[in-house]
């Protein structure tokens, strides 16, 4: 798996990363590096071996159905960088 | 049934219509899938918020057992498979209202596979849709763009809420098939009591993807119609935007597959985002849950404890009680109006019962805009009312009267016919000194219906039947009629 310049530049913007121009090539090249180091896992034979979900041997826990939890905008809004009347507010989005 | 009836008259000839519905629909639970914030509609904005849903760092999600059960009740009323084990997979977007920068979803492996839901169309015909799946996911926050002129106000009360996504085979080809499924897919989930069904109130919400085609050909390019939140929407959207792919086509144009809006006070759908900025998820298993496993005794517990489903009551109402698949339909539509006519129905003739609670009294109660509950027409009061026609003191005329007052008074049937003295008269003797009388008063007439004016007959039963108040009983009054008349 390797790379193009095009692809690292949609990852990017995927991401909301702006990346110059200048800098897809060396980030392209920074990125297959990390992807052929996993490849390296391709050289082990898994037929037949089921994927690994979890390290350690447990289930899922699951919680009951009761509120206990919310009740404080306050210290739900605290870190926001703009609040009005109990809202978070950001530049308008509009589709 | 494969011809389809429902073709759309194009310039080069008929078109068919191919739809599948996305739809969401908010689990009734107390708290949220991964939180234990409450779930109300209606709170002050971010009350209901934990800071598992506001997404601070560090924060883990714990599912909530009912919402897993809920998921499964819902996919075992749609008779499908429930998969014993499904997994959460995180689906990758940015928006204001999503915290988490992801939504916590079911991508490849659902909860629920492959069901069913007959759909039950005009004329009482039938017919299959098929289920695809239903995952469960998180909810988004609340986009407010009205308060503020340059800013958008963000609640997240609704981030983590539990959805169900149901999809469909796009086994659909009218508006009306798409708007019957939705009508039914609602009313299994009230009688599941799995989703509340509002769409006004935003729990549940329909995506509708549209394509035409020539009958018989190959499937056309789809558009995506997100977010429609009521039945009439839906069915307006999808008239709407078969038209415009028709046009476009005929046009000798092609379609562009491609999410649209429909703008409700326009009545037109317009271009939300075309697939060249198609949104690019990047859904991967999300490391934070592990699989979800299910027990199979607890799936067959929660099977057992099904309540009787639409179609199973329905079929119930024809076969035992004699009901036409009409009446049935219409009886089963809500849960409440269902048993409302089984506590009627119950030692009385189910016919009547029916008639009675589909016109009159549905007449009334849709005009009280009361929640059945409420009403001041209780089962027992409609029966007792009922007693009073099969036991010959009303006649249906008299007993619709009777209901009107009864609605408007909140008195008993027994109560008003006494008030008011509405008992029919069944006494021979009172009812032939009344057609003496009339008969007196129109010896002409008389005259004119022993000549061969058969037709003057209906003008006597008036005459009688105004000057008794409408009390007289119809059939011992043609009777008794007849015979003075034959002379």
């Amino acid at each position: 798996m390797s790379l193009d310049n095009a692809t690292v530049a949609k990852i990017a913007r995927l991401a909301r990363l702006k990346i110059d121009e200048a800098a897809l090539a060396p980030m392209a090249a920074e990125l297959n590096q990390i992807l052929e180091f996993v490849e390296e896992l391709g050289a082990v034979n898994t037929d037949g071996v089921p994927p690994l979900t979890s390290v350690v041997a447990t289930q899922l826990k699951m919680r009951d159905d009761v509120v206990t939890d919310g009740g404080y905008p306050e210290k739900v809004l605290a870190n926001a960088p703009a609040a009005e009347q109990g809202f978070y507010t950001v530049p308008k989005v509009v589709e | 049934m494969s011809e389809n009836k429902n073709l759309i008259e194009g310039a080069t000839g008929p078109w068919e219509i191919v739809l599948g519905l996305e739809v969401h629909a908010q689990v009734t639970s107390n708290a949220k899938l991964f939180s234990g914030a409450a779930t109300a509609f209606g709170a002050e904005p971010n009350a209901q918020v934990s800071l598992v849903d506001a997404a601070m760092p560090g924060m883990l999600p714990v599912i909530n057992r009912y919402c897993v059960e809920q998921a499964v009740r819902t996919g075992l009323g749609l008779k499908a498979q429930i998969n014993l084990t499904s997994r959460f997979d995180r689906k990758n977007y940015f928006y204001a209202d999503l915290p988490q920068g992801y939504q916590i979803s079911q991508f490849e492996h659902p909860i629920v596979g492959k069901g069913v839901i007959t759909l039950d169309l005009a004329d009482g015909v039938s017919r299959e849709v098929g289920i695809t799946r239903l995952h469960l996911e998180q909810d988004a926050g609340k986009s407010l763009h009205d308060q503020a002129p340059s800013l958008t106000f963000v609640d997240l009360n609704r981030s983590g809420v539990a959805l169900m996504e149901i999809v469909s085979e796009p086994d659909m080809r009218s508006a009306e098939e798409a708007g019957a499924y939705l009508k039914k897919l609602r009313t299994i989930l009230r009688y599941l009591g799995t989703c509340d069904g509002n769409m006004e109130e935003g729990s549940m919400r329909a995506d509708v993807n549209v394509s035409v085609r020539k009958p018989g050909g190959p499937l056309g390019t789809r558009c995506e119609i997100k977010n429609v939140n009521s039945v009439r929407f839906v069915m307006q959207a999808i008239e709407y935007e078969a038209r415009r792919q028709i046009d476009i086509l005929e046009g000798g144009g092609k379609i562009d597959q491609e999410t649209r809006l429909f703008d409700t006070a326009k009545g037109v759908t317009r271009t939300m985002r075309s697939k060249e900025e198609a949104l690019d998820y990047r859904y991967f298993p999300d490391p934070d849950l592990l699989p979800l496993v299910l027990d199979e005794a607890w799936v067959e517990k929660i099977k057992a404890d099904l309540p009787e489903l639409p179609d199973e009551k329905k079929a119930r109402l024809i076969e035992k009680m004699g009901l036409t698949p009409y009446d049935a339909t219409v009886l089963v539509a809500d849960q409440d109006v269902a048993a409302f006519y089984e506590a009627v129905a119950a030692g009385r003739d189910a016919k009547t019962a029916a008639n009675w609670v589909i016109g009159d009294f549905m007449a009334h109660f849709n005009k009280s805009g009361q929640d059945l509950k409420d009403f001041t027409i209780t089962a027992p009061k409609l029966g007792q009312l009922i007693d009073l026609i099969t036991d010959g003191t009303l006649s249906t005329r008299l007993a619709k009267d009777v209901l009107e007052a009864m609605v408007a008074s909140g008195k008993t049937a027994p109560e008003i016919v006494e008030e008011k003295g509405l008992r029919q008269v069944t006494d021979t003797g009172a009812i032939e000194a009344v057609i003496a009388d009339i008969m007196a008063k129109n010896a002409d007439k008389v005259a004119e219906y022993r000549g061969g004016k058969d037709k003057l007959f209906g003008f006597f039963v008036g005459q009688v039947m105004k000057a008794m108040g409408g009390k007289a009983n119809p059939a011992a009054l043609n009777d008794l009629l007849k015979q003075k008349l034959a002379g």
